[in-house]
């Protein structure tokens, strides 16, 4: 038997033993679920879930109620766009430091600042300013713009230790200041790269914003978590088609810019 | 810049009206949605948010760590994982026809027309594709809100959202990587007479298994920490037990399962990138 014989069989049985793996672990997460799909869709249970479906399929289109998604949907965007916005703030503020402007310590007390940022998830971060800043869009754009923070300021920070240093070298050896050497030197060459991250981000949080209210945090999340829990299903079937026209719009007009500016 | 100093005229910014200038319309615009976000940071600050916060906050040291709690940490862990894992599981399973149904890569009307199927059969492919967009398009957060509101609290919703919003996206994807593939075998095979699920078995799926593969486990990852996200809603796993615990404002407990949170997704990370390795 040749060595490549041998390392061959050696993979395929490497191969047999993953696919054996994961069928297990397929199998016996649906045991520890206890999940019975049969019992779910079958009988009564199927029967009331069907009906329960159907009641979604007549959208409330009154104009009351078309004037209250619109404002959700504005609260929405606007809870985005500001959240996103101060993130770039907040993150451009960290990634000075943390890009290592400010010496070995600043560098390792900013990344870790921006990790435990990034490192809590939005909803959580939601839920966490719905206790200190109250029901309403406020809690849900600050969420975002603390998560975002931290994702943007490493991207920043990335783009910062990347960028040539030499242009601000020249401003400041012809006499500028460090805060002038910064804005003439540095910014101009990661400026477009720091919008472009912003933006991408700005369309990630606009699908995230229209979520967040699920914990109270305003906009047409918490529309639809309270005519759910109303049970007014004619109502939030008009909120996710709201929902969905604004990924559609988002998708549609991103992949358009991308393709007009590239990437 | 010597030569303006020199003669004497101040030095600036020649750009800087036009910047200023958009500055002023970006804020304009922005002007109203901060009427909308009712943005106020100065609630962050005030004395019984910062108490409120500084209580929670102090809560966090030392992480809960109880051998009751780290039962239920444990088993709400393992839940989140076998959501993922079960509701990727369906998901396969309705994204595979799904892409079949989808793709242009086993149209027969496309055979003679070197490569672009004709009008009418592209568009008995739309429905297919039309489903697997609102699936994908509605956040996974408002599918699993919707099956608990249709089968209860629980881990079930959690699959079968997972199992909705994943299907409409592997489907989607699959039905690109088959496009993508060199599509000479699959024409070839269905010139010759074979049907259209052998064309695929033997003209397709050799050349796209890596990258199915790939982007199947990369899902996973994100699966598992959908799954952590949809318990706020009440689909079960770690995610419920976190906005459980938020609500008692208990701080320890909210760290540890922070904590295991971060650790899940780090090793869910390196178990896919394990995976893709040994596979592609």
């Amino acid at each position: 038997m040749s060595a490549g014989m041998r390392t061959g069989m050696r993979t395929r049985a490497l191969n047999l033993l993953l696919i054996f793996a994961l069928l297990g672990a397929v199998i016996a997460s649906f045991q520890f679920l206890a999940l019975n799909l049969t019992d779910l869709f079958s009988g009564d249970a199927g029967a009331s879930m069907l009906a329960y479906a159907r009641e979604f399929l007549r959208p409330d289109f009154s104009t009351t109620h078309l004037q209250a998604c619109l404002r959700g949907a504005a609260e929405t965007l606007a809870m985005s766009a500001i959240g996103t916005l101060l993130a770039a703030l907040l993150g451009l503020l960290l990634a000075l430091p943390a890009a290592g402007r400010f010496g070995a310590l600043g560098k390792i007390g900013a990344r870790f600042v921006l990790n435990a940022l990034r490192a809590i998830p939005e909803l959580v971060w939601a839920a966490l300013m719905v206790l200190a800043a109250g029901l309403g869009p406020n809690a849900g754009a600050l969420a975002l713009a603390f998560h975002t923070a931290g994702v943007l300021g490493r991207l920043f920070a990335e783009a910062l230790e990347n960028t040539p240093a030499t242009p601000a070298e020249a401003v400041h050896l012809a006499g500028g200041g460090r805060v002038t050497a910064f804005c003439y030197g540095t910014l101009p060459g990661v400026w477009p790269q720091l919008v472009a991250y912003a933006l991408y981000r700005w369309e990630n949080n606009i699908r995230m914003a229209s979520v967040l209210g699920f914990v109270g945090a305003g906009g047409l999340g918490q529309m639809l978590y309270i005519s759910l829990s109303l049970f007014q299903q004619a109502q939030a079937a008009t909120i996710i088609l709201v929902m969905l026209l604004i990924v559609l719009a988002v998708d549609a007009f991103s992949a358009r810019v991308r393709l007009r500016w590239g990437r | 810049m010597n030569s303006t100093t020199t003669t004497g005229v101040a030095v600036r910014d020649p750009a800087a009206l036009p910047r200023l200038l958009l500055t002023l319309l970006a804020l304009a615009l922005l002007w109203p949605g901060l009427h909308f976000s009712e943005l106020n940071i100065g609630v962050l600050f005030d004395r019984d948010s910062t108490r409120a916060m500084a209580t929670l906050l102090a809560d966090f040291f030392p992480f809960a760590h109880d051998v009751e709690f780290l039962a239920l940490l444990w088993k709400s862990t393992l839940e989140t994982l076998a959501i993922a894992v079960a509701g990727m599981t369906l998901a396969l399973l309705l994204a595979a026809p799904a892409s079949l149904l989808a793709t242009r890569a086993l149209s027969l009307s496309a055979l003679p027309r070197d490569g672009r199927p004709s009008p009418l059969s592209q568009s008995l492919r739309w429905p297919a594709r039309a489903v697997l967009i609102v699936l994908r398009s509605v956040p996974e957060i408002v599918w699993a809100l919707l099956f608990v509101r249709a089968v209860g609290l629980g881990a079930s919703a959690g699959v079968l959202a997972i199992a909705v919003t994943y299907a409409g996206m592997l489907g989607k994807v699959y039905a690109e990587i088959f496009e993508s593939v060199d599509a000479q075998p699959a024409r070839a095979l269905l010139a010759g007479g074979s049907s259209r699920l052998a064309a695929f078995f033997y003209g397709v799926l050799p050349s796209a298994a890596g990258e199915l593969v790939s982007y199947t486990v990369y899902r996973w990852e994100c699966a598992v920490r959908a799954s952590v996200v949809m318990g706020f809603v009440g689909a079960g796993g770690l995610g419920q037990q976190m906005d459980l615990s938020l609500r008692m404002f208990a701080g320890d407990e909210v760290a540890s399962m922070l904590l295991v949170f971060l650790l899940l997704v780090l090793l869910a990370d390196q178990l896919s990138r394990f995976l893709r390795r040994v596979f592609v």
